[in-house]
């Protein structure tokens, strides 16, 4: 062990060699407590510079939406942001005035061990954040209603359904009205309501177009809403957010927000499309695990998002007898 | 019979194609394999078998076990942390051919997760409370002390399981909650989740058995005069925890189990078919999963409170709301786990329940803050290495409560749900909270089950270099959030520009290596030092009852049991001992429990038995499940083992200090 205990001490020595010089040279300077706070400072500053420089110039699409939904959202963020400051603020200022002010070697400070409690300050600190969770609370009520996913938007233009099925590895899009459909790509009409509506052919995966809307699930034999709207020509990145495999991380596709026009012309495009998306290409080419890139069919089936969630209303056994032989 | 079916007969769905993994994972094996045999190579060489079999292994001190608890999740600290170093490192470079294949990097975060919570953070807490529940009661003992040998035994056989896919088989890749019907047949139908299950579920059920241990210990053994009001903080922490913790691990239990019947007996409980409900299965594990996080963090607000009351010198600000928040806490945690899943589209009326009663939490949990803040007003305020993890807890605490105030705001959560901004939430809460308390209460509390200080000096780098990794690795998460980066991602597309973020936030995770290098070469450098800091039996000017046992202290803990009259028992003893000399004790018989190798025997089988239900090997599931009631009989009929340690003797013990 004493081989060890030297070996250990020797290292510590030295690389404390390298450090003391600097720090004895700062500490005859400035004092020894201000060269630990200008230490403290210069991480600080190193950790901000670092991030900011990795952050700069980059889209931030929950802070810069560009839809009805996140809009709203992004305020109540902000919102949030502000009243949970009101209390946050005040504790980090308490915590180093009072840590300060206190220090042991401070002997001018009142000193009372006994002083263990006080009704007035404790029932105000009951009732700070009482009141800033009851403000909180009110605007939650309202919001929440206001933002359920599930309500659709008013408006005077009639709205543009979508169904939307996550496959393994890959979002569908069927437009029913328009007779088409896609894959890892949804074009949608600028200031328009889009009434989207959501199920899952693969295990649960999270809908998210962040500079649109927030997330909604994607579950087997169910069906969730959404709906958006946008005013803001462009294309926005849209993901799932919850685990489902091997190519999770490919379920990601593009929202197109296109001009009416351009949107009518994208409609033809896709209708003049060699590809028909009927029960049997479904069965053969969609709903295995595979994750593709952008595709556009003519809908050979309107029924196929009803078929899909039907699907897991009846008694399909899915599961090979391979997998469950042994037990 | 040929022989495939006698080879499928021995060894279940096992073949040797099991024991091949990618490189990388067959280093990992290889490491581990080679780290077992170290040990056990020294250990035998050091011929020290004999002496851990009988003074550790099969004790039931309580404080053996609480130490035996401690390193393993300092061990398991190291894996779940080479864990988050390899998902860094893929994160870093994914924009490019990563290093890591999709299903490698899934199982890599759910170990990462499963490894943290319930092999290093529920470790931890439960070293904590075999440690410090008898002596600040005023107690020799637990209520059941077999029962605790085994609880810790089975959390070990559950923490073998966990570590068994590195060298055979794989392991879960369906996160560490392992959502259906991902972590059904259908889609998983390899060893992993099954693994998952039976590592959480035998370790689940000695974390059950610890709760309901420590809640009779408090409420039975404490010590002549010690009314509940009079309680250490700590303890009131570890009551509220623990009445947790029996009301939400059977939930644990049984969602657990019925998963395991849909994987092993073909069951529809949790499936998306054959009137299979998958989203049964997310109520149920948020029923158990959001009071575990409080159960984490309880006992770190308790120890916070008694680290801050010593280092102030000074009494705890509100003794009376601090209680009442605890309980107020440990209610409003059964009322909220559908804040984790918003985005399942319960309805709106639903969603502001349930987001109301979160942001509730944040009343009582600010209470605390505030009172801890004024417990040192007009104190005498020693900045010692507990104090230093107190003050980053509070600000890093600040931070993600306010994020979580964010996040329970039902429609800003569908903007953040799943996304980093909700990891770097749960980091800050998990790390700054619970880890941070973990590291305060092992400087505050080494002195007194050691008898020597850790070293200062590199206890205060080693927080140094975790507070600043801390920040550099989760801010940019927080960024990355509102940039739309979602979790799990094993690869992303370049043109996003996240990975500066990430690598930022890698190279924060590094700083925190050093970090917990810096805490491993802290407790070697005091160890090898420890004849240079001795520590005193009142290392730091204690207040409650454990600090007037001797450290380290005797197994029975204390000689004459201590009467209670006050708060702060031991402070005001000291008091009184200024006024008038203490009179003379009078030592009686103490009666402790036996060593028992039941403890180590029960896991044992409980890892076979798990270990057989991962790979289907049906004769050893029967053995070893009646082995396990066997042993348990032949125990329950037997009375009770204790040995006596006489009068003579404990004066004897009592003079040589």
């Amino acid at each position: 062990m004493g081989k060890i205990e030297r070996l250990l001490s020797k290292g510590a020595r030295k690389s404390w060699r390298v450090f003391e010089p600097l720090w004895h040279f700062l500490s005859k300077i400035f004092g020894h407590r201000a060269v630990v706070v200008i230490f403290s400072v210069l991480i600080g500053l190193f950790v901000i510079s670092l991030t900011s420089w990795a952050a700069y110039g980059r889209a931030v699409p929950v802070l810069d939406p560009h839809g009805l939904m996140a809009f709203k959202e992004r305020d109540l963020i902000f919102l949030t942001v502000i009243l949970s400051a009101i209390v946050v603020i005040p504790v980090f200022i308490l915590l180093f005035i009072v840590a300060w002010r206190y220090r042991s070697s401070n002997t001018k400070a009142k000193y009372e061990p006994e002083y263990g409690g006080d009704i007035k300050l404790e029932l105000l600190w009951w009732g700070i954040p009482f009141l800033i969770i009851l403000i909180l609370g009110i605007v939650t009520v309202i919001a929440t209603h206001a933002l359920d996913p599930f309500k659709p938007i008013d408006s005077d233009v009639p709205p543009v359904k979508i169904q939307v099925v996550s496959l393994e590895w890959k979002w569908l899009f069927i437009y029913p009205d328009d007779s088409i459909a896609s894959v890892n790509v949804m074009n949608i009409p600028i200031n328009t309501p889009i009434d989207l509506y959501i199920t899952a052919d693969s295990p649960m995966n999270t809908f998210w177009i962040p500079a649109l809307a927030g997330q909604i699930y994607s579950m087997n034999g169910m069906t969730t809403q959404l709906h958006i709207e946008s005013s803001d020509i462009g294309t926005y990145p849209g993901y799932s957010t919850n685990i489902s495999g091997a190519g999770y991380s490919d379920m990601k596709f593009d929202v197109n927000v296109q001009s009416k026009r351009d949107y009518n012309k994208w409609l033809s495009k896709v209708h003049t499309s060699p590809l028909v998306l009927s029960d049997g290409y479904y069965d053969d080419n969609l709903s295995h695990p595979k994750t593709s890139e952008q595709m556009l069919f003519k809908l050979g089936d309107s029924l196929l998002f009803d078929k899909i969630v039907n699907k897991y209303m009846n008694n399909i056994d899915t599961v090979s007898a391979q997998n469950t032989e042994g037990i | 019979m040929d022989w495939n079916s006698i080879w499928h007969f021995i060894f279940g769905r096992l073949t040797m194609q099991a024991f091949v993994h990618d490189p990388i994972m067959a280093g990992a094996g290889i490491m581990e394999i080679v780290a077992l045999v170290v040990a056990i190579g020294l250990v035998t060489y050091l011929k020290k078998w004999r002496y851990l079999w009988k003074n550790w292994f099969t004790s039931l001190d309580p404080k053996k076990i609480g130490i035996m608890y401690f390193i393993v999740a300092a061990v398991m600290l190291l894996r779940g942390g080479i864990d988050a170093l390899m998902i860094k490192a893929q994160q870093s470079t994914a924009t490019a051919d990563a290093f890591l294949s999709p299903d490698h990097f899934q199982q890599i975060f759910s170990a990462h997760g499963t490894i943290m919570i319930f092999f290093v953070a529920m470790a931890m807490i439960f070293a904590m409370f075999n440690l410090l529940v008898p002596p600040q009661i005023g107690s020799r003992d637990v209520a059941f002390p077999l029962l605790n040998s085994i609880s810790f035994w089975l959390f070990a056989a559950g923490m073998v399981i966990v570590n068994a896919p590195l060298i055979v088989g794989e392991f879960s890749n369906a996160g560490w909650l392992a959502y259906p019907p991902l972590s059904e047949l259908q889609y998983n139908p390899g060893t992993g989740v099954d693994y998952w299950i039976w590592a959480l579920q035998i370790a689940g059920i000695g974390s059950l058995l610890s709760g309901i241990n420590f809640f009779t210990t408090i409420l039975k053994m404490r010590t002549k005069g010690m009314k509940m009001m009079k309680m250490p903080i700590f303890v009131w922490s570890v009551l509220g925890t623990t009445s947790l913790i029996m009301a939400v691990f059977p939930i644990l239990t049984v969602t657990l189990a019925l998963l395991a019947l849909d994987r092993t007996l073909g069951t529809n409980f949790f499936t998306s078919y054959n009137g299979g409900n998958p989203m049964m299965y997310v109520n149920l594990i948020w029923a158990w999963g959001h009071p575990e996080v409080y159960i984490l963090v309880l006992p770190a607000f308790g120890a916070f409170s008694e680290i801050v009351a010593t280092f102030s010198r000074k009494k705890l600000f509100g003794y009376t709301s601090m209680v009442w928040a605890l309980i107020a806490i440990t209610f409003l945690s059964f009322t909220v786990w559908l804040h984790h899943f918003f985005t399942m589209g319960a309805g709106a009326d639903v969603n502001t329940v349930f987001g109301i009663m979160t942001m509730i939490i944040a009343i009582p949990t600010g209470v605390k803050v505030f009172n801890w803040i004024f417990t040192m007003y007009r104190g005498r305020v020693r900045f010692t290495t507990p104090m230093l993890w107190f003050m980053g807890f509070v600000v890093t605490f600040a931070i993600g409560g306010s994020t979580g105030v964010m996040l329970s705001v039902p429609p800003a959560n569908f903007q953040f749900h799943n996304s980093l901004f909700l990891v770097a939430h749960f980091h800050n809460m998990i790390i700054g909270g619970v880890l941070f308390g973990v590291f305060a209460a092992i400087t505050y509390w080494w002195p007194k089950f050691t008898g020597f200080y850790l070293n200062e000096k590199i206890g205060r780098y080693a927080f140094i270099f975790w507070l600043s990794g801390f920040v550099l690795a989760f801010a940019p998460l927080y960024i990355l959030g509102f940039m739309g980066a979602v979790r799990r991602l094993d690869h992303y597309d370049p043109s996003l520009g996240w990975q500066g973020l990430f690598i930022v936030s890698g190279v924060g995770v590094l700083l925190i290596g050093i970090g917990v290098a810096l805490q491993i070469f802290q407790v070697i450098v005091s160890v090898l030092q420890r004849k240079k800091n001795p520590a005193p039996a009142d290392a730091w000017d204690g207040r409650t009852l454990e600090w007037s046992m001797s450290s380290p202290p005797k197994e029975y803990n204390f000689a004459v049991l201590p009467e209670v009259t006050t708060r702060d028992a031991f402070w005001e003893q000291k008091l009184a001992m200024k006024r008038h000399a203490p009179e003379p004790v009078k030592y009686q018989d103490i009666r402790l429990p036996k060593p028992s190798f039941i403890g180590p025997l029960i896991g044992g089988l409980s890892m076979v038995f798990g270990m057989a239900v991962v790979w289907h090997v049906i004769w050893a599931i029967l053995v070893s499940l009646v082995a396990i009631i066997v042993v348990l009989m032949v125990r329950l009929l037997r009375d009770h083992d204790e040995q006596v340690i006489s009068a003579a003797k404990v004066e004897k013990m009592e003079a040589a200090l």
